[in-house]
Parts: C-alpha cells; structure tokens; sequence
C-alpha cells in the first residue's frame, strides 16, 4: 500500500500529468450523462500518428477473491487472441509459451486455496529491460513492457532476470501460423503484451479482462491507472490490493487483490 | 592465381549488378536463360503503391524498416509503409498470400535476386481474416489440435464454429 501512495504522490506533482488530468476532468465536467465513458474516449483514442504517452500507465487489477476455481477463460481467450499454442496442445509443455498462466496457492495450515491468473507485471522498474543486451526488452512509454523481436537475439537473459516467470522462448518455426496483428517467431523472447494491438486500436482493455467479464467472474479490471477516474483507479482506491513479491520494488503495473 | 580470380570476381559482380539495375530500371525484363523470371503480378487491391513502383523496387526494405521501429518502440500505427498493408494489397488471389507458392509477389522477386526473407517467420503472409475458416489459417492454426482431435471427441460442430470465429 505505502507503494501505491507512492505512486500517486509522485504522479501528482508531475506537471505534464496534472495538465492531462485538468484537460480529461473539464471535457468530463460539461457532460451530464455518464462521464466516465467520455473521459475513457478522451484518454484512450489515440489517433495513429500519435505515439504513445507516458501520461497514461496501463494496468491490471486482479480480484483473487473472485476469480474462479477450475476458470481459464483468461488463458484460452489470451491463446486466441494472440496465437500461442496452449500448453496442453503443446506437442513440448516444457517449451510452450504461457503469456498467462492459472495458479491455485493452499495455505499449508488451513487448506484455503487462491485462484489466480499470472501473467507479465509490466514492471516500473522492470528486470528484463536491464538485462536485455541489445535493447530488446523495452519499457514503452505508456507502461507495456514489450519485446522488439526485430532485435532479439533469443539469449534468454531476460526470462532469468524476470521474478514472476513471465517470459518464453519460441522455440520452433511457427510456419505462417501467426495472427496478422500479433507477430512472433523462432528465437525470439515473448510475454503478455498488454494486448498492445487491441490498445492501439482503442479497445482500452485486454482480451483476458474481456473474457473474465464474459464469463460473469469479473476478476480482472484493466484501464489508466494515471486517470484518477478510470475504474482501475477507483478500485485500487476502494480495496486492499498487493504486488507480488513487492520486496523487489519494481512498481508493478499488476495488484492482485485478496492474497 | 589470386589476382586472376578477383578480377573475375569482379567482372562477375558488375555483370550481376548491371543486370539487376537493367530488371528494375525498365519494363524489358532480361531474358537470361534458365534463370526463373519474377512474375509480378498487379496488386489486387488499389491503382497505386504508396510510392512510384520504381523507388518501392528498390527503396522498400528501407521504408518498412523505419516504419517498423517506429511502430515497435513508440506504438505508431500508420498505414502508411505498414508491411500489414503491403500484405492486404499483393496477398495472392490464389493462395492468399504474399509468401506461400513461389510466384507470390514477395518470394518472386526475391528468390530471382536470390535474397532471403525474414520478415515471415514472424509475420503472417496472409492479410487478416481472409480465409477466417479454413482450419489452418492464421486465425487458427494454434488450435490445429483440437480439430484434428474433434473427430474423435465430442467437440460440437457448433462449438468449433464458435472457435473459428
Ligand atoms: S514481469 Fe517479468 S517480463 Fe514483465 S516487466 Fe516485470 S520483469 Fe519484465
Ligand atoms: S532474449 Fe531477447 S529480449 Fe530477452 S534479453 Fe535476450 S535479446 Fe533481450
Ligand atoms: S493482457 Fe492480453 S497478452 Fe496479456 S495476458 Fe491478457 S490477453 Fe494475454
């Protein structure tokens, strides 16, 4: 928690930040109805041309109280939505990538189980970007931490360096089997992408967030965590949430709440 | 013996190159023998490259390069000298694809000027959604699996057309 006050502290006294937040509130003042639908058009479409900008942070927030046991419509809808072969229809499970993956912790004393998704923290300060030897593994100014496979040289250093096993290796020729909007191939390092196609496109969430909503578990929230009105923002007000491993320090872009 | 060879080497290497510069410089192909000739076949969709054909002939792999980091690093999504959109334009009517079957527009080229590409072993070569339901297009194809195993189990067709889509 002090973590996270941290984090809105110092956003605060970011000049460029309260410029963007005073601009998003006066187009959100002179509307009536529903201005967390306009503040999330303003914040979010960006146009093509446009790079993006560190005046939004993306994240996600995970309510593991809701989460469901024996629920992976996250993994299957990250599967499909990005291409990757899960696991279980993987001809080499210990090589297949896992972008997301679903975890049960029991508490040894009482039993209690914990469901939860893990995927890429996209970390503040993110281990695999200092690692990365060609400048590969690069935090993009809107928060995503992402591979360049156009740089990749498949070393692997990174997958070490990452704390929560985020990373894998493609190890064999996908043979034209990848999605049009989400390339990825032999010896190259990937990870959960934030489903950077589907933000630049101005979808504001993930296909993870969307098939969570879908199945009616509502586990999963993603949005700006730089807009106090995002409903990112309210919730980590409203609830107790952690980062994994928060010892580490590296302002993590993903709060589970409920572990 | 070594001066010899370089000078041979040499001749070779304006021998080729004036070659190449006569293939892409004007409409009359080169009528080497034996060597296969590129077929280039118009774009199906749109009258116009983005560039003139003669400066893409030459200059796309630099323009798609630039594109790419840009695209990559700071998330700019423009059309314009986007690989994605040289796919949508000169995918093959036949195969769907810019790299598939030799004569396809990118390995014609390139297998006559004996270049290799790498961009496809991570893009796809098909444009999005073009044959959305064969069972092994780029929408599906990691879910190969399941539709080889549905013959056997009791997957729905209703479920795999769910799937599909
Ligand atoms: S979770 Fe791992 S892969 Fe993701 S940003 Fe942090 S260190 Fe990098
Ligand atoms: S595998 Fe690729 S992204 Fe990871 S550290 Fe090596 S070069 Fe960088
Ligand atoms: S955000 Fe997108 S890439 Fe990341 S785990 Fe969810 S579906 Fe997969």
């Amino acid at each position: 928690m002090s973590e996270m006050k941290q984090d809105s502290e110092n956003a605060a006294v970011s000049p460029e930040r309260r410029r963007f937040i005073s601009a998003a509130t006066a187009t959100a003042a002179g509307l009536t109805i529903a201005p967390g639908v306009m503040l999330y058009e303003v914040a979010h479409g960006r146009p093509e041309e446009q790079a993006a900008s560190s005046a939004v942070r993306w994240g996600m927030m995970v309510d593991a109280t809701k989460c469901a046991t024996g629920c992976d419509d996250c993994v299957t809808a990250c599967s499909t939505e990005n291409g990757w072969t899960p696991v279980a229809e993987s001809k080499h499970p210990k090589q297949a990538p896992q972008w997301i993956r679903k975890l049960v912790l029991q508490d040894p004393l009482t039993q209690m189980e914990t469901n939860l998704p893990m995927l890429c923290q996209h970390c503040a300060e993110p281990p695999c970007v200092d690692v990365c030897p060609t400048g590969a593994s690069f935090k993009r100014a809107d928060g995503l931490v992402l591979v360049n496979r156009h740089t990749c040289i498949g070393c692997r250093y990174c997958m070490m360096a990452c704390p929560y096993k985020a990373r894998s290796l493609v190890h064999e020729s996908l043979n034209d089997t990848q999605k049009p909007d989400v390339p990825r191939g032999i010896g190259t390092v990937e990870s959960c992408t934030f489903c950077v196609q589907k933000i630049d496109r101005g979808d504001g969430t993930t296909a993870c967030v969307e098939a969570c909503t879908a199945s009616g578990h509502n586990a999963l929230v993603f949005g700006d965590m730089n807009d106090p009105e995002s409903e990112i923002s309210k919730k980590l007000r409203e609830l107790p949430t952690k980062q994994v491993r928060a010892d580490l320090n590296l302002n993590l872009g993903v709060r589970y709440h409920g572990i | 013996m070594a001066v010899k060879l370089k000078q041979f080497l040499a001749l070779g290497v304006v021998v080729l190159t004036t070659a190449a510069l006569a293939w892409a410089g004007s409409e009359d192909q080169p009528k080497a023998k034996g060597a296969p000739q590129p077929v280039i076949t118009k774009a199906i969709k749109g009258e116009q490259c983005v560039e003139p054909t003669e400066f893409m002939r030459r200059n796309h792999m630099d323009v798609l390069d630039g594109h790419r980091d840009k695209t990559v690093i700071e998330g700019i999504r423009t059309k314009k000298y986007s690989l994605k959109e040289c796919i949508n334009c000169h995918a093959s009517e036949k195969t769907g694809s810019v790299a598939a079957v030799k004569d396809d527009f990118c390995i014609s080229c390139h297998s006559y000027a004996s270049v290799k590409i790498d961009c496809f072993e991570c893009h796809s070569t098909k444009p999005k959604g073009s044959i959305a339901m064969h069972p092994l297009n780029a929408e599906t194809a990691h879910l190969k699996h399941k539709l080889a195993a549905n013959t056997r189990t009791s997957v729905s067709p209703e479920e795999m057309a769910g799937v599909a889509q």
